[in-house]
């Protein structure tokens, strides 16, 4: 099969292209970022998926599946950009996939999609809608950016869409909001809260993405590795010194004494869990995680050592 | 091992058949050293505080979904830990009543996190649901928060019955296993409720007793478990049908608090009375079905 990626230069879409080139798939990337030692036989485009160059690896190589990885995650990016690239370059991947008969297309999203807040039940379901927007608005891109690639469901009719809503990363790559919010010695944690947190070892997210691939799912799907695990275990287990501030020293310390910058809204994510149900994927795929929740948080703690 | 974990009931709680993983979590939030810390102070209320009579622990299932459905005594939520304690200490293996919880205690420091960690979930209709696919065992009051209301004159009623457990109990096809509970309004005799002081700690309203703050007296308690209540069905029916079938749980319920109040009549009278007080005890069970 002929497989395109937009973002294939991310930590996830190079493990996903690396994946699929053993597994004797057609690799074709698109990415402004440089993938430096990307294993031969996977062909880059280094174009930007929102212009018109971009189009026109879709309509010279006619690719039978794209991945949609090309979405902006991390909050570093001002709210405008991120929401430009990723709903502009959602809309144009889509709107490509249409033109140039694309078969498949897959959208790796976020279960963050759903939201943290106190009232939110444990083990989202599919159906459930999406909460971050209202206490979350740096989010929003990426939650219209979900719902905008559901809609290619009633929109593409000849077009297989799958739109995954992956749990937290944790693994030796260090990649995802989960594992950068680790990063530092000490992980601060609002006084009385310690959610549970929901992730899956990277490996595992490349064979989740593989495997709805080969098996042409259709549908939104949520995709869970390991039970979910509170915070301060994950701290532990990484090593790391949880430090439970009150919340108001917490909101006036962020981005201070070492501690992660993050957007007010962020915090409803360290007092409350997001948790999915992936059972519906599991069923519909047979897909099974490998790496357990200790193998993530060991994996992690030996990429990311602290040193005394 | 910490010093408040009695090292019995840490034993007890590795019994307890739960997907626990490598930290010692269950995927709802429960943690073992949570729960033998909990435990070993529900113990010394429930075995040396409190008074409890125990009747018809033998109604709990061992194993499989179930719905432990009762009413609410007293103005803290005292009647739900007793009767999680009793699942833990009187049954082999123990079990783990999962209590659904007042939406108001996750946004609470410390209170969310405490009862997360000790089983307790918040009452959502998604996560008991979740819950019983599972297989776990859920208690439930159906009163609610207007439960734990009732004032001392009162303690014995019933007040209004949500009808949700019973829709979810249908959909899921789960086992009722009623229970009655008394004694709550004697331990903790509520004079007024003061909405005031609630807003302060972030709850609906904090019950006030004649020496001021709801710390329980230690009275005699008795719990009663009946047969399961089984009703077939969607869980879409009618309001009425559905409102039908709250009652006669609701019905049951009355019966076992009655049944519970002889009881309790009899332990607390003296000797001599004993032969009438059984008396009655019979007369009023055959009453009941």
């Amino acid at each position: 099969m002929r497989v395109l990626i937009p973002g294939i230069a991310g930590v996830l879409g190079q493990r996903v292209a690396t994946r699929l080139l053993e597994h004797g798939h057609e690799v074709i990337g698109i990415d402004r970022r440089p993938w430096r030692n990307a294993p031969q036989g996977i062909e880059l485009h280094d174009v930007d998926i929102r212009k018109r160059a971009a189009e026109d690896v879709f309509r010279k190589r006619r690719p039978q599946a794209v991945i949609h990885m090309a979405t902006v995650t991390h909050l570093v990016e001002r709210t405008e950009e991120r929401f430009r690239i990723n709903l502009g370059g959602t809309r144009a991947v889509f709107e490509h996939c249409r033109d140039w008969g694309v078969e498949h297309a897959v959208f790796v999203g976020r279960h963050t999609y759903y939201g943290a807040a106190a009232d939110s039940p444990l083990y989202h379901v599919e159906e459930d809608p999406p909460m971050a927007v209202t206490t979350f608005p740096e989010l929003a891109d990426l939650v219209a950016a979900d719902l905008y690639a559901c809609t290619a469901l009633w929109r593409i009719p000849n077009l297989v869409t799958t739109v995954l809503r992956m749990v937290y990363t944790l693994g030796p790559t260090g990649h995802g909001t989960l594992a950068t919010f680790l990063r530092g010695k000490h992980v601060p944690m609002v006084l009385g809260f310690d959610p549970l947190f929901h992730f899956m070892h990277e490996e595992d997210v490349a064979t989740a993405i593989c495997v709805s691939l080969e098996k042409r799912v259709q549908g939104v799907y949520n995709v869970d590795g390991p039970a979910p695990v509170p915070l301060s275990v994950i701290a532990k287990g990484t090593g790391r010194t949880p430090v439970p501030l009150p919340e108001v020293a917490f909101r006036a310390m962020l981005g201070r004494f070492g501690l992660p910058k993050l957007p007010p809204g962020a915090l409803a994510h360290i007092k409350y869990p997001v948790v999915v149900d992936g059972s519906a994927f599991r069923k519909a795929t047979g897909f099974q995680h490998e790496m357990s929740e200790m193998r993530c948080i060991r994996d992690y703690r030996e990429a990311f050592p602290i040193r005394a | 091992m910490s010093l408040f974990i009695d090292p019995e009931i840490a034993a007890r709680v590795d019994r307890l058949e739960l997907p626990w993983n490598s930290y010692g979590c269950d995927p709802y939030g429960a943690s073992k050293d949570y729960l033998a810390r909990g435990f070993t102070v529900a113990q010394l209320l429930y075995r040396h505080y409190f008074k409890i009579g125990i009747e018809g622990i033998e109604y709990v299932p061992a194993r499989g979904r179930g719905m432990l459905v009762g009413n609410h005594s007293g103005g803290v939520a005292l009647d739900g830990l007793m009767v999680i304690a009793s699942c833990f200490f009187e049954k082999e293996p123990p079990r783990l009543a999962q209590g659904m919880a007042e939406k108001f205690m996750a946004r609470t420091p410390f209170m969310g996190l405490w009862s997360t960690r000790c089983g307790q979930v918040t009452g959502l209709v998604e996560t008991a649901e979740h819950l019983l696919a599972d297989e776990r065992l859920l208690m439930i009051f159906p009163e609610g928060a207007r439960g734990t209301a009732k004032l001392y004159p009162e303690r014995n009623s019933l007040v209004h019955f949500g009808s949700g457990f019973m829709r979810i109990a249908m959909k899921t096809q789960t086992p009722i296993i009623p229970f009655g509970f008394v004694g709550g309004g004697e331990a903790i005799p509520t004079i007024a409720n003061s909405v005031t002081l609630g807003r302060l700690v972030g709850a609906p309203y904090v019950p006030i007793t004649p020496w001021g703050l709801a710390i329980p007296a230690p009275a005699r308690l008795e719990l009663t478990y009946s047969e399961p209540m089984m009703f077939d069905g969607t869980g879409t029916e009618e309001d009425e049908v559905i409102e039908g079938y709250v009652e006669q749980v609701k019905q049951r319920i009355a019966g076992l608090i009655e049944i519970g109040r002889e009881r309790r009549r009899k332990a607390l009278s003296w000797s001599g009375s004993e032969d009438r007080s059984i008396f009655t005890f019979d007369g009023k069970n055959g009453e009941q079905p």
